[in-house]
């Protein structure tokens, strides 16, 4: 029995949205639901996807669950930081694969304005290993920007090619009026713009928001009843590196990535080539230029040549972010996979307007938690 | 064991690797070693994965190492912004370790380069705390 995707749901990334978590919830929910012909009711069991330290809510499934009326179907939390709604599809996939269940959702959010920006600065510390890595100072982007050092310094990739990706991220973001930032931005700018951990400047990281996401999975019977456009899970992999900087193999790529690619291409029986359309996880610009090489979409090393010659706009060798990224879209951590994930379902239902990538058939997620800590690959098929 | 002197933010209280910050204190950074097949943990391990033998001798580290990587941290976490801009390093050491730690504050930034000469030294901090970092070999 195959397993669907019938309904993807967001809710515009935003700071100070003016909306608890369940009604956050509720909106994207409410959004996956449009246009299928289902009832509530006929969900069978719900995966609430967050990074718990931003939650003032203990246990925020059973809250999320109630407000959504998916009382007495069971309900629980799937964390594993940033990747944690794509956590939540595999689970999902799981269950509906092994016949336990035939309708399951997903809802993925994260209210980070809730918390203080102090309190934001101090759970920041605690991302990494407590006991030897964060007594000395260390949070997300100098995480990513040793990444970015030893990538310059191996394969000779630049500021600038860093930067194009941001480019390429704010002139997508015009077309999304559910990202939090909409702005092109030039190279310039983002070249001078400060520095918050060296090489990395404000314009290659991306920001905290509030924010929510669903996707409905469905077996195949329930899937071609509901829907006339179900999209495929076809290829699933996911993978773990070690929490410590100390114990990685590679500084110039994440492994985590390269094995949950693996995983999902033999699955799919496809290769890297056959992918039309990719969201990945771009939460650093070095994050996005890793992610071409890590999933083969180029030769490793060859990542800032790929973003150099436009190859991952609409048009070029391999479409990537096309909805603004998580460099525009904003981060709302248990969301975000969720929202990647929907892209990716809108481009193989060919609903994505304007940013629509003709005759996209084969699409790819690539949700990363942590510094390269958890890797989630998802593929689709129409 | 107390493990909460270490660090200029500690997060942990206690841990069978305790003797690590003694040892510090001491001038000394060890690594810990599995009798059983002989790996070598740094940051010390209690516990062998490899294994499963709890079994281990503590063993100095020359402090001889080579850059991986760096940053300049502009930002910083709760704790630490009167620090900034500090740089944070990952190393390899003759022992074939890696250590994660603070770049010695009189090392200008433009003199780093991936795959220069450290030297791992224990550091002492205000009220009592102790840590180390890479200086200029």
């Amino acid at each position: 029995m195959k397993v669907a995707v019938v309904g993807v749901g967001q809710t515009p990334f935003s700071r100070n949205c003016g909306m608890s978590i369940r009604e956050l919830c509720f909106e994207a929910f409410k959004d996956s639901l449009e246009d299928l012909k289902l009832s509530p009711n006929e969900i069978e069991a719900s995966i609430v996807c967050s990074a718990p330290e931003y939650d003032q809510q203990r246990s925020p499934a059973g809250l999320i669950a109630e407000y959504l009326g998916l009382n007495p179907q069971p309900t629980f939390l799937a964390e594993s930081i940033c990747s944690s709604s794509s956590t939540g599809v595999k689970v999902a996939y799981a269950f509906i694969k092994s016949g336990l269940h035939n309708m399951v959702a997903v809802i993925g959010f994260q209210k980070m304005s809730e918390i203080s920006s102090a309190e934001t600065q101090e759970r920041m510390g605690r991302g990494a290993d407590i006991q030897w890595e964060s007594p000395f100072g260390t949070m997300m982007p100098a995480g990513y920007a040793m990444f970015a050092r030893a990538h310059m310094q191996k394969y000779g990739t630049t500021e600038e090619q860093l930067a194009k990706v941001k480019v390429k991220s704010g002139k997508y973001s015009l077309l999304n009026p559910r990202a939090m930032y909409r702005r092109a931005v030039t190279l310039e700018e983002c070249l001078n713009a400060r520095v918050i951990a060296s090489p990395l400047k404000m314009f290659d990281c991306c920001a905290n928001a509030d924010g929510a996401s669903c996707i409905i999975l469905a077996n195949e019977e329930k899937a071609k009843k509901i829907t006339d456009s179900p999209v495929w899970i076809v290829g699933i992999g996911a993978a773990s590196d070690t929490q410590s900087t100390t114990g990685r193999t590679n500084l110039a790529g994440l492994n985590c990535a390269v094995e949950a690619g693996k995983q999902a291409y033999k699955m799919a029986h496809i290769q890297p080539k056959d992918v039309d359309v990719a969201e990945v996880h771009d939460c650093f610009s070095i994050a996005e230029i890793m992610a071409y090489e890590n999933l083969g979409f180029c030769k490793p090393g060859e990542g800032g040549k790929l973003i150099e010659e436009s190859q991952t706009y609409i048009g070029g060798k391999i479409p990537v972010n096309i909805d603004g990224g998580l460099l525009s879209k904003g981060h709302p951590i248990g969301a975000t996979g969720g929202s990647q994930l929907r892209t990716v379902v809108l481009q193989l239902q060919g609903r994505a307007g304007k940013t629509q990538v003709n005759g996209a058939e084969v699409g790819l997620v690539h949700n990363i938690g942590g510094v390269g800590l958890y890797g989630n690959v998802t593929i689709l098929r129409r | 064991m107390s493990f909460d002197k270490f660090g200029k933010i500690g997060y942990i209280s206690e841990a069978k690797v305790a003797d690590f910050v003694k040892h510090l204190e001491e001038g000394k950074i060890m690594a810990t070693r599995c009798r059983r097949c002989g790996q070598l943990y740094f940051p010390p391990r209690a516990d062998c994965p490899r294994d499963l033998s709890t079994d281990m001798t503590w063993e100095k580290l020359s402090g001889r190492c080579k850059l991986i990587t760096y940053t300049t941290a502009h930002f910083a976490p709760t704790g630490f912004q009167e620090d900034l801009p500090y740089t944070l390093a990952l190393a390899r050491c003759e022992e074939g370790v890696n250590v994660y730690a603070g770049l010695n504050k009189n090392l200008n930034e433009s003199e780093v380069h991936i795959g220069m000469d450290l030297k791992l030294a224990p550091l002492q901090l205000p009220n009592g705390r102790i840590t180390y970092e890479f200086r200029k070999a």
